[in-house]
């Protein structure tokens, strides 16, 4: 199922979604499961769910670290399927972000089949534009699975076009020109990207990078369909002494946030 | 990937290439390719390139040819091209200064770079120097240490070294703090990317920058031999300096094109970074091509002796030249690579960039293979000087705390006296 059905309920309520990511497998596969059901608990609406990967250039030093770790676990790629199964089963929305190259390792169809039978809703790609991603498109297509790129500041009006017409669930617009990690302002430029981009359409759009406090939620769900929030959640329990202090961490800052994106608008 | 005609997609080079970057890079990478198409056909921008080249680079580079080294390469004739009595000490400063005047074009005051051996790194921070520009450089901290001469060189010529703690600390990490850094800054600064790979229009600008050495280098063997070479030979391990050496020959079917990976400790150990033996087609930093990974699309750390070809992905138009037969690539061991550096010096007084000496050894058995009537050409990209601390380990010929050790020392070993 698309996220979109779930955007769309928000919005009927008048609020922005609430987007979580944490990577799978840190501190360990079922414990960051169990970290995505807190968040769920807590008033998450969909979860992104993060492929660890050796080389991710999208991301600050919280998510790497977290990466990093998730690897010298022994996380592995198919991971995320049985993760996307319990985030779905939980309720909320299954989105998994990673980076183009396990996909291609793994075989694109194959890995849309799998991800479809598991539950999971469909794929977030940093490093993958609509104009490299034939393969995954059509096997997106095929599945019925969301295909979410990204539009940045930096996005010209026919790149603005060209994205947005080959999304599928949201457009993942990023806030700032940069890699992932709090800051202490998500500024002007996040809410003038949303703004261009639904001149090119009428998808939900979704704005992340930056967010970590329930202010900001609040702030930028007045304009967004969505709020993304990712660093300031694995540092929570990247830097907890133990698994519970870490969850605990974890499950007030949703609440926080959850409740950011409720107070909003109003 | 999906190619089925014989035209490349844009980008490509057959199926490989390609731009898998963040959204936010294509502005940028467009305006590149854009600034850059027009340059090449200004004479303004073609005059100042060619007048650095002449008077700053010191080009053309001349040939050398090195009859007691081809004594150990079965009588055939070698003949060196040598890209490291360039300013700066190798190849690299040719894709440098053209990217810096390009940089300015863009009207951007800043420049990052990316260096594994530090040899790019120079290069960027000395055309920084030379055009106004800030300059900073990110390099592996392994690197960093291996290469501690040309830390203190970039720095001496005034750009910013950041070391880079992240993964393996090597070349593809300080790839990645780049790729980072451009992200951000992408308004006013320019990435120069150091090799032939990275999202196009990277592979086919760079290589078009380095292809002065091929151009120079037909002509000089012509001149000289009176025929093309049999074969000519380059170290790949981004792949800039045999693009560069490789290009000119492409139309030469008679001309063999042979690239030399670092074999490390050997192909079988695991311990290398000999990506044609052992990689397979996926996508590092920008572009399809082959990369060194396991079963779930994690890259592997590669391992050489060698600093610039410590890399687990290689430039993606090499990967089309070894798929569609034309070229041909075989891994150099540690212990091949330091022999061969080892007899260039002491039979040609040439010390060679350790990154270099992995052609060389490659020359060594192509000449025994092809026998006294070939001809070989070699590209000698760099000069050894950033080597001599590693070399002078690798040789026994200083103690672990950096003190002379003489020959009668226990423990001292090759390049001695009784040689």
């Amino acid at each position: 199922m698309s996220v979109a059905t779930i955007i769309e309920k928000c919005r009927a309520d008048d609020r922005a979604a609430l987007i979580g990511y944490l990577p799978v497998g840190f501190p360990s596969v079922e414990g960051s499961i169990a970290a995505m059901k807190v968040l769920v608990e807590s008033g998450v609406d969909i979860i992104e769910i993060g492929v660890p990967y050796s080389d991710p250039v999208m991301d600050g030093p919280v998510i790497q670290d977290a990466a990093v770790r998730a690897l010298a676990a022994g996380v592995h790629l198919t991971d995320i399927f049985t993760a996307a199964r319990e985030v779905s089963a939980a309720g909320a929305g299954a989105l998994v972000m990673t980076y183009w190259n396990p996909v291609l390792r793994y075989g694109v169809e194959r890995f849309a089949a799998d991800l479809a039978a598991a539950g999971g809703a469909g794929l977030i790609t940093p490093d993958l534009i609509p104009d490299e991603a034939g393969d995954w498109i059509a096997a997106a297509d095929a599945h019925g699975l969301d295909k979410v790129f990204l539009v940045a500041p930096s996005s010209t009006p026919e790149r603005l076009e060209a994205v947005t017409s080959q999304c599928r669930g949201f457009v993942y617009a990023t806030a700032v020109m940069g890699v992932t990690g709090a800051r202490a302002s998500v500024g002007e430029a996040a809410d003038a990207l949303v703004s261009r981009t639904r001149e090119h359409t009428d998808l939900p759009v979704c704005v992340g990078l930056g967010v970590s406090t329930g202010d900001q939620a609040a702030q930028v769900g007045r304009y967004a369909d969505g709020v993304i929030v990712g660093s300031a959640l694995v540092r929570c329990l990247t830097e907890a002494d133990s698994d519970e202090q870490g969850l605990e961490a974890l499950g007030s800052l949703a609440r926080e946030l959850a409740d950011g994106v409720r107070r909003g608008r109003s | 990937m999906t190619t089925t005609s014989n035209v490349p997609a844009y980008g490509r080079f057959g199926g490989f290439g390609g731009r898998y970057v963040p959204e936010a890079l294509i502005p940028a990478l467009e305006q590149l390719e854009e600034v850059w198409r027009k340059a090449v056909v200004d004479p303004e921008f073609v005059g100042e390139l060619e007048r650095l080249q002449r008077t700053y680079t010191g080009r053309p580079s001349i040939i050398t040819e090195v009859p007691r080294f081809a004594e150990h390469c079965g009588g055939a004739r070698v003949i060196l091209k040598r890209e490291d009595l360039n300013h700066t000490g190798s190849h690299k400063i040719n894709n440098v200064l053209g990217q810096a005047l390009l940089t300015k074009r863009m009207g951007k005051t800043r420049v990052i770079a990316e260096t594994g051996a530090g040899q790019h790194g120079v290069a960027t921070a000395t055309a920084a120097a030379l055009l106004g520009l800030e300059c900073v450089v990110y390099m592996g901290r392994k690197d960093t240490e291996r290469q501690a001469l040309n830390v203190a060189r970039m720095r001496l010529l005034g750009a910013e070294v950041v070391a880079v703690d992240n993964g393996s600390k090597t070349l593809k990490d300080a790839v990645n703090e780049a790729f980072r850094d451009w992200v951000a800054n992408v308004d006013t600064t320019h990435y120069v990317l150091g090799t032939v790979t990275g999202p196009h229009p990277f592979p086919e600008m760079v290589r078009d920058f380095h292809r002065v050495i091929g151009v120079e280098a037909r002509q000089q063997v012509l001149d000289l031999v009176g025929r093309l070479p049999d074969a000519v030979l380059a170290c790949v391990g981004g792949g800039s300096n045999a693009m560069g050496i490789f290009h000119r020959f492409i139309d030469d079917r008679s001309v063999r094109l042979i690239g030399f990976e670092a074999g490390g400790e050997g192909v079988e150990s695991g311990k290398h970074a000999a990506r044609f033996s052992a990689g397979i087609p996926g996508v590092l930093h920008g572009a399809f091509t082959y990369v060194m990974q396991d079963e779930d699309g994690q890259t592997v750390e590669s391992h050489s002796v060698s600093a610039g070809l410590d890399y687990p992905s290689v430039g993606p138009e090499h990967a089309h030249l070894l798929e569609s037969g034309r070229a041909e690539y075989r891994p150099i061991s540690d212990v091949e690579a330091m022999e061969a550096f080892s007899l260039l010096s002491r039979t040609e007084g040439i010390l060679p960039a350790i990154e270099s000496a992995h052609a060389l050894a490659g020359a060594m058995k192509v000449g025994r293979e092809l026998g006294p009537d070939a001809v070989l050409l070699v590209n000698l990209s760099g000069r050894g000087d950033k080597d001599v601390h590693t070399a002078a380990e690798w040789f026994g010929l200083i103690g672990d705390d950096g003190s002379p050790r003489l020959p009668d020392d226990d423990g001292a070993k090759g390049m001695g006296v009784q040689q």
